[in-house]
């Protein structure tokens, strides 16, 4: 059969509502009589709460309620939102709790809650509720974290380590030893928030005739907010519906649970009134999840070739004041770090720690561009020192296709081995090369030289881990009306998911996707799933998407055999209809699905097995690793030690793609978020763990101007992994930026033979090492 | 980030605005709004009342009046962009205010609100003092003019007295021959600049220099007229070589620290910005003057 | 006195209602007259997600008061497509061209393109790059919105002569 929606640049089934404004983002959702819910969260990064007077607050005009931990406690089967996912390296449990009741450890940590009816009132009504604090030491930096004699960030912790564990394989310490030559660094990478732009919220309402309690929230896994919810609160599973509706964007944080949704929840059980929560910007800084610093001490040991013989080292990782997810950032980042490349052996400690900030989960890339920045230094470094081109050390060093599949020493978190199934990273690199004018280059900088300006290039490569399973449910229905109803726990935060499955799904069934209708992210009609994150929801939506479409399929073909006296096998869908190759004859999906409707009595025709639906849930454990070469082109100012990247290369393997725009669009805008962690963004603390970045005219997300030329590349090795050949791709732009990105400057900057150890590099930070540098000569 | 409650006056003569100001305690004016609408959104101010200027008769105007430009303090920046009578007679005006946020901003925000917002980096403010303007108020006792130099008091802290209102902004106009130069250093497009510096050249016929204004912005809490260089190049003839070693000066100024730049790149920004205005200015000014 | 009678022309429909003096235009838009199609992503006048044009002209409606509208004319994304249904020349470029992703940026894109090629016929690509940076995207990258709102103007100028 060949493909016809698959593959195809299809226009989206989500923008025509999107782009007249008819969207329904949670905030757009307006219920009668829905009262506005306001957090009144910690000024101090770390403090016992002594008192919380809520007199004044009560006493303002539409307030209708203070609620504080007390208020909640006896609607909720625990204090503490127990959400971490598992893992045997945590040294102590520290789980959220919903509202703080004696003691609060980062700025932002939301202690009570106002209801009022209008969210004026109820942010006027925070304003009056006065609390008072025994302010503690707060920790901010990891390092001190982890110092004798540092201070808890918990009162009632021994220390602040959370967790701790060592990924390696093979001997190191051997390899180390007898290596002709190794080079050693240390780095400091900071990433900062997801920004999506919409920021959270959400809506709770409770109908007492269904005694069905529903959540619309912002959130990017609204199964798992049901499972969640419905166990925080103690009530069936069947009784919570959780439904993401339009969500604007999402990038990592919006996976989480968080205190908000049990928050408004729980106030609309004891109100009995719609709750609604919408998150502000500000408030977005300190109430969402992050991810902040990670410091690094790596060494590589190579032999005379430039041949990588272990890498090993420790990563010290800010966890925030709380296990909001998981070890999910800190795994993935010593566990991508030698992805690419034979790396015979390899051990990184790490180490996990509290601060007294807002808690770390996953922004888009999830640890993985850390360990790939560290990987590419290391490799730049050794380059340097060997006097080997950057791009022929790593093609000595990449897995050669030969190899696959390429069994690496480790494992997942859950116990999978870690195999990259497919693809071709030295052909990958070479057509990055190509297209950038890699050869040529110094002929180039030559010339810029001789005009005063700098410029540099930067080469990056990167293999992911992608379709993180085990499953994501689908059904497929054929409708009374002929149209074709698919069904995921998939949630949509715009990767076009919606119109991905559609393009899957009308590949088996007759070509047309406006014929089929996606339901993602809604508890009520899809009973298990998870959501969202890891570059996840082609490979596993899509998955079980086809085989259940296949299935249907088969079964609209075995029913219109039937009905037309046809041979299975001469049959094709076409549009709306089953229709009879090389003959005038057809019958619409309609009539076959009213053909299975039989009245009670009569027979099912030809005595087919009712229904003409399928659910699956495809399963899929191992990873499928996607790969990518990034060349960066920057030109640095000396002066003013800004840097500009002019251009970006970006060659990327995804397997088979099913729309080349839409993987275009989402790679281009990862690009752009990697260029902002390159260069621009940080979140900000002072000492004493006080927000110092809480708006975006100092918190710097790139506009379009900053964007340089961008040139994509797809190739394609498609896994095995799947039936549909495909790889996940929501993450891969941001995975190689950073590292090429430094790689360009310290190029462009060659006399001065300086090394980028730290991103984001910003003009003020470059500045001082050009200084240094000038100094030094 | 909703507003706090307030009680919001329309006056529509400038009478009834300082009638309002000198009788309502914790009032706030309201111009453009891009400044006080974040702060108010922020809760980082809590006026009892908002005096709003937008439907006052009078206050934006744009007039050449002799050896001065005259600008009323309630001119969208917008107008000032597009305006004729600027570009011809101050270019450096036109030159800078591309860099003064974006044309949703300045299609709203005015002159007058920038000036007495009075943000260290605000690109208005910096052209006001490279030009030694007077801005003229009006309070109960009648007229004051102040003169630029003497209006920032303080961090975002203006002469005004609190029952005056800005009107006016005086400009006295450079020989039309003139050389300018506005540049600034900004991470993006728009943003506030972390250093500006705005240059005014004027050359006699052997392409001397008269006279020079070079002004800071982004330095301190208000903009710095680098006096050094100003008079280390009166005499001197106008070329490329000379404009390196002035801008050098700056070097040495006292320059603000947060979380965007320390003192010391402030100051290297300083060095940069200075040098480039100045080239640009001279170039314009030898170019005017082979013209005449 | 914390409220105010207003009348407005919104997307050429006259609305008369009182509102409370602090109320931003936004939220009036969005929860008074129901017109959710503009968003607030910052409120404090950074994003360009709440841009509606306020007689022709691009500004951030969550830096107004409601009150400040009286007596004038707002054009909001709800009012961008034909009274038939037809989408604007840049809407359907942004369908065309992938110009959107999860669509949260876009009605504020949408309106200060259409006051920068009303303005604009004829731009170049840096001069559509530098209209919108004041519209914040996390999803695209901006490069289709630019590709996009290049071909809306081709689009518009060949309507223009057609």
């Amino acid at each position: 059969m060949t493909a016809k929606t698959f593959g195809q640049r299809t226009l989206r089934l989500e923008d025509p509502d999107l782009l007249r404004g008819k969207a329904r983002f949670v905030d757009d959702i307006h219920i009668d009589g829905m009262l506005h819910a306001a957090f009144v969260r910690s000024p101090h990064a770390h403090a016992k709460i002594v008192s919380i007077d809520k007199t004044a607050a009560l006493a303002l005009p539409g307030v209708r309620a203070v609620l504080t931990c007390e208020d909640i406690r006896r609607y909720a089967t625990s204090e503490r939102l127990m959400v971490a996912l598992p893992d045997r390296t945590y040294t102590q449990q520290r789980h959220r709790v919903v509202l703080a009741s004696d003691e609060t450890v980062y700025v932002g940590e939301a202690i009570a809650m106002v209801v009022a009816d209008t969210p004026y009132l109820a942010e006027d009504a925070v304003f009056a509720v006065d609390i008072s604090f025994d302010v503690l030491p707060a920790i901010s930096d990891c390092r001190v974290a982890l110092s004798p004699g540092a201070e808890r960030v918990h009162s009632d912790a021994t220390n602040n380590l959370v967790a701790e564990f060592t990924s390696s394989y093979g001997d190191v310490n051997a390899a180390f030893a007898g290596a002709s030559h190794v080079f050693r660094e240390s780095y400091w990478q900071h990433r900062g928030c997801a920004h999506a732009l919409e920021c959270r919220g959400c809506l709770a309402t409770f109908d007492p005739i269904d005694d069905r309690l529903t959540l619309w929230s912002s959130t990017q896994t609204p199964l798992v907010a049901a499972r969640l919810l419905a166990e925080t609160l103690g009530r069936e599973e069947a009784s919570i519906r959780v439904v993401s509706p339009d969500v604007g964007g999402g990038f990592g944080p919006k996976l989480v649970f968080y205190p908000e949704e049990a928050g408004v929840a729980i106030a609309t059980l004891i109100l009995n009134r719609p709750v609604k929560w919408i998150e502000d910007r500000r408030e977005h800084f300190v109430a969402t999840t992050q991810e902040r610093d990670q410091y690094w001490e790596a060494e590589i040991a190579l032999d005379n070739e430039g041949k990588i013989l272990g890498v090993r080292g420790s990563l010290l990782h800010d966890h925030g004041a709380y296990t909001a997810r998981g070890l999910t950032v800190p795994q993935g980042a010593a566990a991508s770090l030698t992805l690419a490349y034979v790396v015979p052996t390899y051990r990184m400690d790490v180490k996990a720690v509290l601060t007294n900030k807002v808690p770390v989960t996953p922004v888009r890339g999830a640890g993985q561009p850390q360990g790939i920045f560290v990987m590419e230094r290391l490799l730049d470094l050794a380059a340097r020192e060997l006097k080997i081109d950057r791009a022929e050390i790593r093609r000595r060093n990449l897995v050669p296709p030969e190899a696959m599949p390429f069994k690496k020493g480790f494992v997942t978190r859950g116990g999978i081995p870690i195999v990259l199934d497919s693809g071709d990273y030295p052909a990958c690199q070479a057509e990055a090369l190509e297209t950038a004018g890699w050869a040529s280059f110094s002929e180039r900088k030559r010339a810029a030289r001789a005009e005063g300006r700098y410029i540099g290039l930067g080469l990056a490569n990167y293999v992911e881990g992608t379709g993180r399973g085990p499953f994501e449910q689908a059904s497929v229905r054929i409708a009374p009306s002929g149209l074709i109803h698919v069904a995921t726990g998939a949630a949509a935060m715009g990767q076009s998911t919606k119109t991905m499955l559609a393009q899957i799904v009308a590949d088996q069934l007759g070509g047309v996707i406006d014929r089929v209708v996606v339901t993602t992210g809604d508890s009520a009609k899809i009973a298990v799933g998870f959501g969202g994150f890891n570059s996840r929801q082609a490979v596993m939506a899509g998955s079980s998407a086809h085989v259940a479409a296949v299935k249907v399929r088969q079964k609209v073909l075995q029913i219109a055999g039937h009905l037309l006296e046809t041979d299975v096998g001469d049959l094709d869908i076409d549009g709306e209809n089953v229709v009879v190759k090389g003959a005038d004859m057809k019958i619409s999906m309609c009539e076959i699905a009213k053909a299975m409707t039989v009245s009670p009595g009569f027979t099912l025709p030809g005595n087919l097995p009712p229904g003409i639906e399928a659910l699956e849930n495809v399963v899929i454990d191992a990873m499928t690793y996607a790969n990518g070469s990034a060349v960066a082109e920057v030109e640095v100012d000396v002066e003013t030690a800004a840097v500009k990247v002019t251009r970006i290369v970006f060659v990327h393997d995804a397997g088979r793609l099913i729309n080349p725009t839409l993987v275009e669009g989402q790679v281009t805008g990862a690009i752009a978020h990697g260029i902002g962690n390159a260069l621009y963004e940080w979140m900000g603390y002072s000492d004493d763990a006080q927000p110092l970045t809480t708006n975006f005219a100092d918190y710097l997300l790139i506009t379009s101007t900053e964007m340089p030329a961008i040139e994509l590349r797809h190739r394609e090795s498609p896994t095995p992994l799947n039936p549909l050949g495909i790889k996940g791709v929501g993450e891969a732009g941001v995975m190689p930026i950073p590292a090429a990105i430094a790689s360009a400057v310290e190029d462009a900057l060659s006399p001065l033979r300086l090394r980028i150890t730290q991103v984001p590099i910003r003009p003020n930070e470059l500045a001082a090492l050009l200084d240094e540098a000038g100094a030094r000569r | 980030m909703k507003p706090p409650p307030f009680q919001y006056h329309t006056p529509e003569t400038i009478e009834q605005v300082v009638s309002l100001l000198t009788s309502l305690e914790n009032n706030r004016l309201l111009a453009g709004g891009q400044s006080l609408m974040p702060m108010l959104n922020m809760r980082y101010v809590m006026p009892d009342h908002i005096i709003d200027l937008n439907r006052v008769a009078g206050l934006s105007s744009i007039t050449l009046a002799g050896s001065e430009l005259v600008i009323g303090a309630m001119t969208r920046q917008r107008d000032i962009e597009f305006s004729r009578e600027i570009e011809s007679r101050c270019p450096v005006i036109t030159e800078a205010i591309k860099y003064v946020g974006h044309r949703q901003t300045r299609n709203r925000g005015t002159i007058g609100g920038s000036l007495c917002h009075l943000d260290p980096s605000a690109e208005l403010v910096t052209l006001c003092a490279l030009h030694d303007a007077t801005v003229s108020a009006v309070g109960p006792n009648g007229i004051r003019d102040i003169a630029f130099a003497d209006f920032p008091v303080g961090y975002m802290t203006t002469a005004l007295q609190p029952d005056e209102c800005l009107t006016h902004i005086r400009i006295p106009l450079w020989p039309q021959s003139h050389g300018y130069g506005f540049v600034e250093f900004a991470r993006r497009h728009g943003d506030f600049a972390i250093v500006s510096a705005a240059a005014l050249l004027e050359l006699d016929p052997t392409s001397t220099i008269k006279r020079v204004s070079i002004a800071l912005g982004g330095v301190g809490y208000a903009p710095l007229r680098v006096r050094e260089i100003e008079t280390g190049l009166v005499g001197k003839k106008a070329s490329s070589e000379l404009w390196p070693e002035a801008a050098q000066a700056c070097s040495k100024i006292q320059a603000l620290e947060d979380v965007h730049a320390s003192s010391s790149y402030r100051r290297r920004l300083a060095v940069a910005m200075a040098r480039r205005a100045l080239q640009a200015a001279g170039e314009r000014a030898l170019a005017n003057s082979s013209r005449h | 006195m914390d409220q105010r009678r207003i009348t407005v022309v919104v997307n050429g429909q006259q609305f008369a209602e009182t509102v409370n003096v602090r109320t931003t235009l936004a939220d009036f838009l969005r929860h008074q007259l129901r017109l959710t199609g503009t968003h607030l992503g910052c409120e404090h006048g950074v994003c360009g997600a709440c841009t509606v044009l306020l007689d022709g002209r691009s500004v951030r409606s969550c830096l107004m008061l409601a009150v400040q509208a009286d007596k004038h004319e707002i054009a909001t994304v709800e009012g961008l497509a034909g009274s038939d249904g037809a989408l604007h020349p840049l809407q359907q470029a942004f369908a065309d061209h992938h110009g959107l992703q999860c669509g949260f940026c876009t009605p504020g894109m949408l309106t200060t393109l259409v006051e920068f090629l009303r303005d604009n016929p004829d731009p170049s690509e840096l001069d559509v790059r530098i209209a919108i940076s004041g519209n914040l995207c996390r999803c695209t990258g901006y490069q289709s919105i630019v590709t996009a709102t290049l071909d809306a103007a081709k689009r518009m100028r060949a309507e223009r002569t057609a």
